[in-house]
């Protein structure tokens, strides 16, 4: 199968604060907003060289997001952070009536999401938010999967005109895919082509979904794994010709089952291609403290679980 | 700028516009759209500095914000008698496929309108936003609010006045409509507002009074007198006590009138107390 390396773990959210620094040097409308978690977010760099281009809303998300709606009358593009679970759930009237039905040019960008925050538990530890946020009309759904692709991202989206969820974690993970790789919004990637079998992840899934595939081809089965980056607007066309090939599906995310990638993609497999799914995600369950690993383990969400997952979806082909 | 006489047969002339639209459709918030009246006609058409047409940017002009979206119909009034679009479209108000939409959105691409409201509480944050991009565009435009009193019960607003003065956001002007009622009743008795002026001067505002919202010249007066303490390193509070359902003897003096549209004998009733000046839509 197709070879990646790990060219070195590292976080997500770092990934985002790279992308912030660029940005920062080469497009004056950019502008950054956080509500009390910069060191969280790495985005240092951006406000010490763009000190006017940053506004520091205090422990108040919902102003922040109506701040950044207001931000893109008169021309720039808002980039709210903050932590999943607050840059969503907890504003998500804000978001629907100030952002998305107002159309407004606004990146909430999200760090921490999922599980892999690990020790600080539930509370903080948002598996709903890819579903919270897909609902929304017109909002565009990004869940990049290493440093490179998050930095990227971070990139890309300063380039859509529109509102976008950006959503990235705080575990060092392996980081992957090409630097300085084209970020297309909403365009699947084929990262390892197979037969038997879709594996269909995103976010710190992916690399588990390569681990799984590696272990697969050892006992003769052949897995595709595509990676989706963008869940909304959702690469119909690559999971369908894919299943087409496979007949069969496996979804891997850090989320919820009800209201997450695995449901869009079911959606579409419904809709146009009925096909045999295993969904890998959480089982409708808050988290808890722990390390990543062992909270990745324990739910369920790491190659181990991709594996068995494959194996149960080959039997209902 | 039109004079004074003139700009009162414009109030006259969207308070019926206000009553009418929402006959039509038994439905919408009269009272309120009243009680604002005068406010709007004196910022549309004697405070603000605008530009021909609408660009969403709005860039070298003044902007304003409705928070308190309920309103609609004395905004749609005031901004289709000001031109931003055709006045005969005021009677489509919350009919199927209409821009006028029962609390303003963008969504539809009406213009005048650069944010939706509706959900109350959300206004300030926007308009410190707009706010804040006109300096980092060197625009010394200025940027006008409207909050419900009422409405000063959701928590999103303390966050935002508490931000506006921390930042010195001087560019910005809230006006707070006093009318002292909410849909379950007067807001003492929903839950007590007490001294509006006083809380936003304890954040650290610049606060000033309307005593009467609904006189014209003390409106417009008060204005002004608002934009000449812009710049001055505080936003602006103006707290204007109005009278909800202004205009209407038999809207006045209570809260019934927050949400409910006049029956066609209550309609003929209030019009005959606002005689048309400028023409009916």
């Amino acid at each position: 199968m197709t070879k990646y390396t790990d060219q070195g773990k590292q976080d997500t959210r770092s990934g985002f604060g790279a992308g912030m620094t660029e940005l920062g040097r080469t497009n004056p409308n950019v502008v950054a907003l956080c509500a009390d978690l910069v060191g969280s977010l790495k985005i240092e760099t951006f406000i010490e060289e763009n000190p006017e281009r940053f506004f520091q809303v205090g422990i108040a998300e919902a102003n922040m997001m109506g701040i950044a709606a207001g931000l893109t009358i008169g021309g720039k593009i808002p980039f709210a952070s903050s932590f999943a679970n607050f840059a969503t759930g907890r504003v998500y009237d804000q978001i629907r009536q100030s952002i998305a039905y107002s159309d407004k040019n606004v990146k909430i960008c999200a760090s921490h999401a999922g599980l892999t925050l690990g020790e600080d538990g539930a509370t903080h530890q948002i598996l709903e938010d890819i579903g919270l946020m897909k609902m929304l009309p017109g909002m565009t759904v990004i869940n990049p999967c290493d440093f490179n692709q998050t930095k990227a991202a971070t990139l890309a989206i300063a380039e859509h005109h529109g509102p976008v969820y950006l959503r990235f974690g705080r575990p060092k993970v392996a980081n992957f895919t090409p630097v300085d790789q084209k970020f297309e919004i909403g365009k699947a990637l084929m990262l390892n082509e197979g037969t038997d079998v879709t594996i269909i992840a995103t976010g710190h899934l992916v690399w588990e979904a390569l681990l799984a595939a590696e272990s697969l081809e050892n006992q003769g089965i052949s897995a595709e794994v595509i990676n989706i980056h963008t869940i909304k607007p959702l690469d119909e066309k690559a999971i369908l010709d894919s299943a087409k090939k496979t007949g069969c599906v496996v979804t891997a995310e850090e989320h919820n089952y009800l209201g997450g990638l695995g449901e869009s993609v079911a959606r579409t497999l419904a809709s146009h291609h009925p096909t045999p799914q295993e969904f890998v995600a959480t089982q409708d369950t808050f988290g808890e403290s722990g390390t990543p690993e062992q909270l990745m383990e324990k739910y369920g969400l790491n190659n181990k679980a991709i594996e068995k997952a494959v194996l149960r979806v080959l039997k209902r082909k | 700028m039109p004079n004074t006489e003139e700009l009162q047969d414009l109030v006259v002339q969207v308070r019926r516009d206000i009553l009418r639209m929402v006959h039509k459709v038994n439905s919408g918030h009269p009272g309120g759209s009243l009680g604002c009246t005068e406010f709007f006609v004196a910022l549309y058409n004697e405070i603000m500095d605008l530009k021909e047409g609408f660009d969403m940017d709005g860039k070298g002009e003044d902007l304003f914000f409705l928070s308190n979206g309920h309103i609609s119909p004395v905004f749609y009034s005031v901004l289709a008698r000001r031109g931003y679009f055709p006045i005969e479209e005021l009677g489509t108000f919350r009919l199927i496929n209409s821009r006028l939409q029962g609390h303003p959105t963008t969504h539809e691409g009406l213009p005048g309108v650069r944010v939706a409201s509706g959900s109350l509480g959300q206004g300030m944050s926007v308009a410190i936003g707009a706010a804040l991009a006109k300096k980092l565009n060197g625009d010394d435009h200025l940027v006008f609010s409207l909050h419900g009193d009422g409405e000063l019960q959701e928590g999103q607003n303390w966050e935002a006045i508490m931000y506006a003065a921390g930042n010195k956001v001087d560019n910005l002007i809230a006006t707070v409509d006093r009318n002292g009622q909410q849909i379950d009743g007067a807001t003492e008795n929903v839950l007590p507002l007490g001294d509006v002026g006083e809380k936003f001067r304890a954040f650290g505002w610049d606060v000033m009074h309307i005593e009467n919202g609904n006189d014209l010249d003390q409106v417009i007066a008060g204005l002004k007198e608002a934009k000449s303490r812009t710049g001055k390193g505080k936003p602006v509070c103006i707290v204007m006590t109005t009278e909800m359902g202004n205009g209407v003897d038999f809207m006045m003096h209570t809260h019934a009138w927050h949400g409910k549209a006049p029956n066609d004998e209550q309609l003929a009733n209030a019009l005959a107390q606002n005689p048309e000046t400028l023409g009916d839509y």
